[in-house]
Formats: structure tokens, C-alpha cells, sequence
């Protein structure tokens, strides 16, 4: 193997092994340990008996309290079903923008593209902060709506579920766009013809056509906003209700406030494995068939 | 040569009853694409079992007419009647008519019964009658036990057949092919040539076939149009637009042409005697003049119908006599194809059958050669 093509498969390799293998080697050690007083905060899980041997202090309450307590099992199912659904609403918008991109004349098809990568031109936290403008009692939306005498007091928008959901969808939106137009945009066109030809109106050839073999672009396009969004953090803290626990925050909450690393550890580790074993597997079914 | 310039036997030629009612009737059609005329008030009756070919190169407009007839365009002007029924307006999943796509267009995420039971499944034909018709279709098209398989799995000349049955489960009034053999390498092309032929008069479905490749619309049509720039150039039978093409430009689409320069001096037994305006000979021809004397006009020449021998340097033109020498000796394998040089740089082509293995050729690259043809051989082209 000559040393440019080395270099080209090293490069990858060296990168995830440094950002991705290592870090989560690290994570995953410290969800084995003991929370403790100090500067970190844990016992080291590698300790040395008085004749001058290691062992391994293995500490498995942290993953034990995650599956006994019914509020860190909650909080995951919360968290699947927000992404779950943030994930269908990015779908059910993000499909038909994507169709219609598509079916655009081709010299207007880039800058409808460009429109829809356009927001993340601008700060992430500043488009999440501009909803609380739009959103809040004195806000944008409700200054309209009392202005058109719609209604009389301000409708409470802000930190609602409503507002959570807002806001992932509109954040992760053109991750579902993007997946779902490059399948659509390689479709054959002769092949809408041809169903239209042996008698398909137009909803039924969408529904046996282009709907099927745009699969690949939708299933990669949900995972892109579903995996993210189980473990999304700012959005629901900015926009979203106190009372909805999810596993972001309970990750925040035990890290920072609560200085337990190790139990913070244990429970990314697990979100981690829930997220990563339906998945691998589902691929490997997918690469099957 | 030809299937159909020899005629099949017991082939009715409705063509030429001046009672007989076109199936389909195609009526000052214009369709334009901005500014380009891409069919220019093209008129064409085609009988019922036809295999009409529409033959042209690209941007003829030979496909854009094909998607008329499918509905996928809607025309600028003219009328295509089918079966009596006025197709304007008429959308294409609601059309009898279907189509076997240049690129076959086989649904991938399906199998080849699935695929043929699409359009069924459209006119909600219930399920037995649907299998029982994709058994037929499958059977028909020679490709039982491939019902399972998936598009991706067959090769070429099975994907077309698979495209052809779909094409034909709804029994359409009009079956419209687009290119269909073009992807098949020539071997495979000719096999299916004929097979299509055959379905054809098997079903005797109604078949419009696009295509760019002269040997194809020759050996499979009942009658062909030469189409150029929007327009049609001739219809007719193989046999009529080879042997008496009725311009410069279908002369040469259609097989190998020389074409000679003249002016018509007189008739002469039935025939015209054309005055070369190139070289000091004249071109007797047996067919009669279509112009007045003194018209000039253009006198094709087939290659085949030519004869070449070798003879003495300085040997004049005479009628239907060119001298000139070999420049260049092309082998087909079943024939050579001799490129003579005239004065003033002009090439005539001439072919000559590989009769026998040769040791010696019967000319020569350097030759002067005579080339002579019979009053027979010329056509005095109309345009």
C-alpha cells in the first residue's frame, strides 16, 4: 500500500479514535466508579493494594439507581417520544419541501436549496432566542393576536410543550430536507411517467412510486433528527415547560448541579446503547434486504 | 433484405384502399418547446395492426410525436384522433394507449409479476384475472419463471421483454416503443427484432416504434416516415422510401446514396436523360422525370446498384459511365465498400458483394476504374 492511501485511511481512523473511542472510553470508566469530594469528583476506579498490586474498584450502583428509579426511566421514555415526534413533524414538513424542490424548474432549484440551509448561517442560540421573542405574552404572536381581537389575554405559547416542538422542528429541519432531496432528485422521471402510462393517477403513483423508493432519503433523514433530538438540551430549556424532565436536563442537572459524574456518566452511556443497538440493527436488516 | 420490403405474405396494405378508415389519426399536429418547432404540422393515418416506424435522427421531433400520442405533452396545435375518440384533454393514465420506455423504466421495488400487474391493478381487475393475465403476458414474452425476479437481477434483452409485457398486459389500442431495442448489443437487437415482429402480429396490437436506426424501421415496419426537423420527409413502405426516396435528405438517411447534379434535357422512352452539371456524361434513367425538362435536379444512386471494373487510363464518361480511381477499399466482411475519387475531389461509393474468399481483388486502391449502372439504378429525386 503506497503512503497516500495510508495517510487517507489513517486520518479517520486516528480522528475518531482520539475524539469519539477515547472519550467515550473515558465516560464509560467513570460511570464504574464512586462519586466522591474532590478535584474530579469520583474515586479512582484502578487502585493499588498494600502489597503494590492494581485491581479495579467496580462501582455498578449508578447503572442499578438508573433502572430502579422510575424517574431516569421516564425521563428516556420522555425524551424518545419528543424526538420521536419532533422527528415525524420534520417529516410531514419536510417531505413536501423536499418534493417541491424537486419539481421546481431546475434554475430556481439551488437557491430554494440554499434557502433551506440558509439558518444555519446564523447563530444556533440566536434562532432559539428569537422564537422567545416571537413567542412570549408580549410578543410578536400574541401582539397579534390581540391586536386582531382574536383574543383577550395573551395565550400562554412560551414554555409549553407547543413551544418545544417549535423549536426542534425548526432547528432540525434541514436535516430532514436534505436526505429526503438527494433520493427524490435521483429518481428516474420515466418511471412517474410509466405508472401514469399504465393508468396510475398522479396520488397513486406518488403513493406506489415515489413514496417507496424515497424510503432510503426518509429513514436516513429521521435518524438525523431523532438521535440528536433524544438528547437535546437547549431547546427545551428555552422554550419548552419546567415540568418536562428530559434526559438532557437530567444530564445537566446531575453533572453540574449535582457534581455526580460518575451517574451522569452512566446515564449517557446508557442513552448512548439505547440509541446505537436499534439502530445497528436495523441497518444491518436494511444492508440484508 | 428486408422483412417488409419484400411484403409478408397475406399482409393487407390498407394504405392504399382509399376507403379504409385510419385507426389513428394524427392532424396538423405543431407542438413547440419556447421557440423551437419541434413538430411542425405533421398529418399521419395509421391503420389498424400497423408497425409504423418514425425514423429520424435527434431533435427529428420523432419522440416529442411519440409523447403527444402518450399524453405526456399537450399540443400547440392539430388533433390526435384515435379509434374515433379525440384524445385532447384526455390524460395519459386515461389514454388506451401504452408505452415501452427507451430506458424500460422497470419499477425497482418490485418483481417482474409485480411489474406487469401494475397497470391491472390500476383498472381494479380482480387478483385471479390479474395473475392469470401476467402468466400470459410472461408467457408470451418468453419469460416464465422470472415472475420473482426483481429488475436488477435480469439482463438487458430481459428487462425489454419484461418493459414489452407490461406494455401490453392492459391490451392497449395502441402500443407506442421508444427506442426499445437501442441498449441491446447487435446480436441480441436482431433476435429481438424479430421477436417483437412477431408479438406484434400474434397480439395484432396497433405498434408505433421510434427509432434512429434505419436496418431496425426497414426490417420491422409495415410502413415508415422519415422524419427531419419537425416535418415528414416521406411515408411508405420500406421498399418505397429505399427504392424511390422522394428527396436528397431521405436518400441519404435511408441507406447509402450518391447523389448526382443535372438537368433534365428531354424524356426519353418513358424515362429522362438528365445532363450532368459536374462531369461531361449524361444520367439515362427509366423512371419518368418528375420535373419539367430543364429543371435541375439531384439523381440518387445506390451503392449496390452500381458496377466497377477496372479499365484503361483516359477511358471517357459516357452514359451512365463514370471514370474515376480508387482511393479507398473499406471490408465489411459480406461486402467492400470502394470510395472512388473523381476529378475535382469528388467520392462516389460503390459496394461490391464478397462473393468468394479473395486472393486477388478484383480492384485495386489506385485503379482506374469505370462505374456503370442501368437505367434502372437511378432516381430523380422530386425535391
Amino acid at each position: 500500500m503506497n503512503r497516500a492511501r495510508w495517510l487517507v485511511l489513517a486520518l479517520p481512523v486516528v480522528w475518531m479514535a482520539l475524539f469519539f473511542a477515547a472519550p467515550f472510553a473515558i465516560v464509560f470508566s467513570i460511570g464504574f466508579t464512586e462519586s466522591a469530594e474532590g478535584i474530579p469528583p469520583y474515586a479512582p476506579l484502578l487502585r493499588w493494594r498494600e502489597d503494590g498490586s492494581p485491581y479495579l474498584q467496580l462501582n455498578l450502583e449508578n447503572f442499578r439507581l438508573l433502572f430502579d428509579d422510575p424517574f431516569y426511566i421516564e425521563a428516556y421514555l420522555r425524551s424518545l417520544r419528543v424526538a420521536a415526534i419532533s422527528a415525524a413533524l420534520c417529516l410531514l414538513i419536510g417531505y413536501p419541501m423536499a418534493l417541491a424542490i424537486v419539481r421546481a424548474p431546475a434554475r430556481w432549484r439551488a437557491a430554494l436549496l440554499m434557502l433551506v440551509v440558509l439558518p444555519f448561517w446564523t447563530s444556533f442560540l440566536l434562532r432559539v432566542t428569537a422564537w422567545i421573542g416571537l413567542l412570549q405574552d408580549r410578543g410578536w404572536i400574541n401582539s397579534a393576536l390581540l391586536a386582531l381581537g382574536v383574543v383577550e389575554a395573551p395565550v400562554a405559547l412560551l414554555y409549553t410543550d407547543l413551544a418545544m416542538y417549535l423549536g426542534i422542528t425548526y432547528c432540525y429541519l434541514p436535516f430532514m430536507v436534505l436526505p429526503i432531496y438527494a433520493t427524490l432528485s435521483k429518481l428516474d422521471d420515466s418511471l412517474l411517467e410509466a405508472a401514469a402510462d399504465l393508468g396510475a393517477r398522479p396520488v397513486r403513483a406518488f403513493l406506489s412510486i415515489t413514496l417507496p423508493l424515497s424510503l432510503p432519503g426518509i429513514i436516513a433523514g429521521f435518524l438525523l433528527v431523532f438521535i440528536p433530538a433524544v438528547g437535546e438540551f437547549v431547546i427545551p430549556e428555552l422554550l419548552g415547560g419546567p415540568g418536562a424532565q428530559l434526559i438532557g436536563r437530567v444530564l445537566w442537572t446531575e453533572f453540574f448541579q449535582n457534581r455526580d459524574w460518575p451517574l451522569a456518566s452512566a446515564l449517557a452511556v446508557v442513552l448512548l446503547i439505547a440509541l446505537v443497538v436499534p439502530i445497528g440493527l436495523f441497518q444491518a436488516r436494511a444492508a440484508r434486504a | 433484405m428486408s422483412l417488409a420490403a419484400v411484403g409478408r405474405p397475406g399482409t393487407p396494405e390498407p394504405w392504399r384502399d382509399p376507403d379504409a378508415v385510419p385507426f389513428l389519426r394524427i392532424e396538423g399536429v405543431t407542438k413547440r418547446f419556447g421557440s423551437f418547432v419541434a413538430l411542425d404540422d405533421v398529418s399521419l393515418s395509421i391503420y389498424r395492426g400497423e408497425l409504423f416506424a418514425l425514423l429520424g435522427g435527434s431533435g427529428s421531433g420523432k419522440s416529442t410525436l411519440l409523447r403527444c400520442l402518450a399524453g405526456f405533452l399537450e399540443l400547440d396545435a392539430g388533433r390526435i384522433i384515435l379509434d374515433g375518440q379525440d384524445m385532447a384533454g384526455v390524460a395519459p393514465y386515461a389514454r388506451p394507449v401504452n408505452m415501452m420506455f427507451q430506458s424500460y423504466a422497470l419499477f425497482p421495488h418490485m418483481s417482474v409479476a409485480q411489474n406487469i400487474a401494475f397497470g391491472l391493478k390500476q383498472e381494479g381487475m380482480p387478483k385471479p384475472a390479474i395473475a392469470a393475465r401476467v402468466t400470459e403476458m410472461l408467457a408470451l414474452t418468453r419469460m416464465e419463471g422470472f415472475g420473482d425476479r426483481r429488475p436488477a437481477q435480469l439482463s438487458g434483452g430481459q428487462k425489454a421483454r419484461v418493459a414489452l409485457a407490461r406494455a401490453l398486459a392492459k391490451r392497449p389500442k395502441l402500443l407506442l416503443l421508444d427506442e426499445p431495442l437501442s441498449a441491446l448489443d447487435k446480436n441480441l437487437r436482431e433476435a429481438t427484432q424479430f421477436e417483437l415482429v412477431n408479438i406484434q402480429e400474434r397480439t395484432g396490437t396497433t405498434f408505433i416504434i421510434v427509432t434512429h436506426d434505419q436496418e431496425e424501421a426497414m426490417t420491422m415496419a409495415t410502413r415508415l416516415a422519415v422524419m427531419d426537423r419537425g416535418t415528414l420527409a416521406q411515408i411508405g413502405t420500406p421498399g418505397e422510401v429505399y427504392e424511390y426516396p422522394n428527396s436528397r435528405f431521405t436518400a441519404e438517411f435511408l441507406g447509402t446514396a450518391n447523389i448526382l447534379e443535372g438537368v433534365i434535357e428531354r424524356g426519353e422512352g418513358g424515362g429522362a436523360r438528365i445532363g450532368s452539371s459536374e462531369y461531361e456524361f449524361d444520367i439515362v434513367t427509366s423512371s419518368p422525370a418528375p420535373k419539367p425538362v430543364g429543371s435541375r435536379v439531384f439523381v440518387a444512386l445506390r451503392p449496390e446498384r452500381m458496377r466497377i471494373a477496372r479499365v484503361a487510363s483516359g477511358t471517357p464518361h459516357a452514359d451512365n459511365r463514370l471514370v474515376g480511381r480508387v482511393r479507398d477499399i473499406a471490408y465489411f466482411g459480406d461486402f467492400f465498400m470502394v470510395h472512388v475519387a473523381m476529378e475535382g475531389g469528388r467520392t462516389l461509393r460503390v459496394s461490391l458483394p464478397n462473393l468468394r474468399r479473395i486472393t486477388e481483388r478484383p480492384v485495386d486502391w489506385e485503379d482506374v476504374v469505370a462505374i456503370t449502372w442501368d437505367a434502372d439504378a437511378g432516381v430523380v429525386l422530386p425535391e
